[in-house]
């Protein structure tokens, strides 16, 4: 009885000290707030992959009625800007110079060819760089030259150009608008890096200065002190997630299919997983600067690259796929992308957080372990 | 100007960063390390797309659509479904990323000349894959249309797109991403040297010793942004050197326009670092600002996703980012070919950022004390 509240004493001594020192010294509330509301913003508006008004050159060799339906039907469409050049040497340069991002090229037997029945070939030159980029922009013209092409046929009484046409149906997302998966993926991401960077540089300050040393010579337990230090940083990273949660809806209009309380449950799993994280960094680092940029290196780049927010896992090489679980932001970014926009998918979810628990408790005695050798 | 001076305390700065072992395995290891991982992972081209296909359609018609399909090494035929409830639980636990469904009197309509459809279901969870995996569907299916048309004889309107990918011409994305790999490595290493630098030894104090030593601010501005140029121009050369050799990245340009970026690009990120660090009261301070520097960075300079599709507000942005100068050039000279001509509006604004941040950190080191 009594040692019970020798320990429950002990716990809450660590828990109140390492809360004076959050709120005394600003940093680490900046890192929870600040930062979230800040890269959210700046990146939900800055990460788009919807294309619009792209800068196209029209080269028209000789003008008629067909080229100038032809060149209508892209003026028409909202994905395009169109810029008129006289000869494919001067759209050419504008490409080289990126003043235009694709050239159509009709010849001056374009028309005369395809009233005749005869080939006419419609020359596009797309610049390649961003090959992502040069996918969409492929698609968006075909899109445009089918429509033109439909409507010709059916003027001139031919056969239809495509017997079989392609009937989409989008689930979850069905405007295709990138900003619906980029938002919940980049909530991910921010909490990855202020989950870790907030134990990492704070405790691995403490190492610097020796005063973790010096509370390891005081009663207090190895598993006291980190779940005292655990608690007070997970409030803080726990109150940082939901207003990313709440800008995402509010903000960003990304619609919550799923379950809140779901979506709160993953996500103090996770921020569990990125602390643990950030406690290994600033005992393996033992001073700041090597945890600054251990916390840098492991945190930030993986959690953009390997999480399958931007990149999809499934065509990286296979080597790249196992590596990537033991990225914990792609469970997370998988369970957020399935809870915002498909809703309570349990199969989903719940092999997700399966894999995040495992991780808990992976990290927990390995964070154990190590802040246990660390004092022979 | 005393150059001794300069160099003494350049060499005071390598060996305060190489002599811990810890920081010297931080700074060489990750960056390769990282350079191959992701560069291998970083890829928008999609293979092996797991498809299920819910055909309903006897005729022969609609397989010689699938085998297409099959054929194909974007797709991969994971399941052959038989009901339509079996749909949504595929698409719902990402078994499949589509599923194709076609009609029972698919062949049929085709037959009889009438116009039908290839029904596509796609999770939209990651509308990027999406569209990319219906762009590839649209090609097969343009293909087959027009193989059908031309068995019939209908020869209808014959015109072709005729498209010519200029710098990519297989539209690899590694071709675009690796060299944007590059552009980010170089910051981050530039960044983590130096943006500590002064931190460093305002928080131990002897940064007020270094300021009553006969040395000039400017010159310790120098001997402080030696090293952050010298790690990363040797850290980017070995990075190049295994861009061209083992992803086989043409460099179809000048490389001498290449390293005047390079050089322009490292002055001005160990400018903005030595400016985070002089600001800074402590290193955690430093760190802090280092992130929230090199994050939005990394984010508006058009590696990932093109500037052009930002709101007009966060565009005049990036205009602060050096990083977003820095990739123009190693994708111009790697892909477009560029010279020193076509990259000048891309120099110069990095000179300005440079010439900016160092002057503002030397005003910093005598005017910010406790």
């Amino acid at each position: 009885m009594k040692a019970q509240h020798a320990a429950r004493m002990r716990l809450l001594g660590v828990i109140r000290k390492e809360s004076w020192q959050i709120l005394r010294d600003p940093s680490s509330i900046s890192i929870a707030f600040v930062m979230p509301v800040l890269l959210l913003f700046l990146f939900g508006y800055g990460v788009s992959l919807d294309a619009s008004d792209i800068p196209l050159g029209i080269v028209i060799e000789q003008p008629d009625t067909l080229s100038h339906s032809l060149a209508g039907s892209f003026e028409r469409s909202e994905f395009f800007k169109p810029y008129y050049f006289n000869a494919i040497q001067e759209a050419q340069q504008a490409l080289d110079e990126r003043k235009i991002d694709a050239v159509i090229w009709l010849r001056n037997n374009f028309s005369s060819s395809l009233l005749a029945g005869q080939e006419a070939p419609i020359g596009v030159i797309i610049n390649g760089v961003d090959s992502n980029q040069a996918n969409i922009t492929q698609g968006y013209i075909q899109g445009v030259w089918l429509a033109w092409l439909t409507h010709f046929a059916e003027v001139q009484g031919q056969a239809l150009p495509m017997p079989v046409a392609l009937d989409q149906r989008v689930w979850f997302n069905a405007a295709l608008s990138s900003r619906m998966f980029l938002v919940p993926g980049l909530v991910a991401i921010i909490m990855t890096l202020i989950g870790s960077l907030l134990t990492a540089l704070v405790v691995a300050r403490e190492w610097e200065r020796g005063t973790m040393e010096a509370l390891m010579v005081t009663p207090l337990r190895i598993s006291e002190m980190l779940v005292g230090k655990l608690i007070p940083y997970f409030i803080l990273g726990m109150g940082g997630m939901l207003f990313s949660v709440a800008l995402a809806i509010w903000q960003f209009d990304v619609p919550l299919r799923g379950s809140f309380w779901l979506l709160i449950l993953a996500s103090a799993l996770f921020m569990l997983v990125a602390l643990l994280i950030g406690l290994l960094i600033s005992i393996i680092a033992k001073n700041q600067f090597v945890a600054g940029q251990i916390a840098i290196i492991v945190t930030f780049l993986p959690a953009f690259i390997l999480s399958g927010f931007l990149f999809d896992i499934n065509s990286m090489p296979m080597i790249i796929q196992v590596i990537t679980h033991i990225v914990p932001a792609r469970y997370f970014v998988a369970i957020l992308q399935t809870l915002f926009l498909a809703g309570d998918v349990w199969p989903v979810v719940l092999a997700n957080m399966g894999a995040l628990f495992l991780m808990l408790i992976f990290f927990f005695t390995l964070v154990w372990k190590k802040s246990r050798k660390r004092l022979e | 100007m005393k150059f001794e001076l300069i160099m003494a305390l350049a060499i005071k700065e390598f060996l305060a960063l190489l002599r811990d072992k810890r920081s010297r395995i931080v700074i060489i290891i990750p960056p390769i390390v990282q350079l191959l991982m992701f560069s291998f992972a970083a890829t928008y081209d999609l293979n092996n797309i797991p498809v299920a296909v819910y055909n309903r359609d006897a005729g022969s018609l609609s397989h010689e659509l699938i085998s297409r399909l099959e054929g194909s090494p974007n797709f991969h035929i994971i399941k052959r479904i038989h009901h339509e409830a079996e749909i949504a639980p595929l698409i719902d636990n990402r078994a499949v990323l589509l599923v194709v469904n076609i009609d029972s009197h698919f062949s049929a309509d085709m037959r009889r000349g009438q116009s039908t459809s290839m029904q596509v279901i796609l999770d939209g969870r990651n509308s990027n894959t999406a569209m990319t995996a219906m762009n590839y569907l649209r090609t097969i299916l343009l293909d087959f249309n027009r193989n059908w048309l031309e068995k019939q004889g209908q020869a209808g309107v014959k015109t072709v797109l005729d498209v010519r990918n200029w710098y990519n011409e297989n539209l690899q994305s590694r071709w675009f991403i690796v060299p944007g790999i590059v552009c980010l490595l170089t910051l981050v290493v530039s960044l983590l040297v130096t943006s500590l630098s002064v931190a460093r030894e305002r928080e131990a104090g002897t940064f007020d010793q270094l300021l009553v030593t006969p040395i000039r601010p400017v010159e310790i501005l120098i001997g402080k942004a030696i090293p952050g140029i010298v790690i990363g121009l040797l850290e980017s050369t070995v990075i190049i050197i295994i861009m061209i050799m083992l992803f086989k990245i043409p460099l179809r340009g000048d490389i001498g326009a290449l390293y005047l970026g390079i050089v322009l690009f490292l002055l001005s990120s160990t400018g903005v670092g030595l400016m985070i660090s002089s600001i800074a009261v402590t290193q955690q301070q430093a760190i802090l600002g280092a992130f929230l520097f090199m994050v939005p960075a990394v984010i508006l300079s058009g590696f990932s996703t093109p500037i052009a599709n930002m709101p007009e507000v966060v565009q005049w942005l990036t205009y602060l980012d050096p990083l977003r100068y820095f990739l123009i050039i190693v994708r111009g000279v790697f892909l477009e070919g560029d010279s020193y001509g076509l990259l000048f509006n891309q120099y110069w604004p990095m000179l300005l950022i440079s010439i900016v941040s160092l002057a503002f950190s030397g005003w910093l080191f005598r005017h910010r004390m406790y």
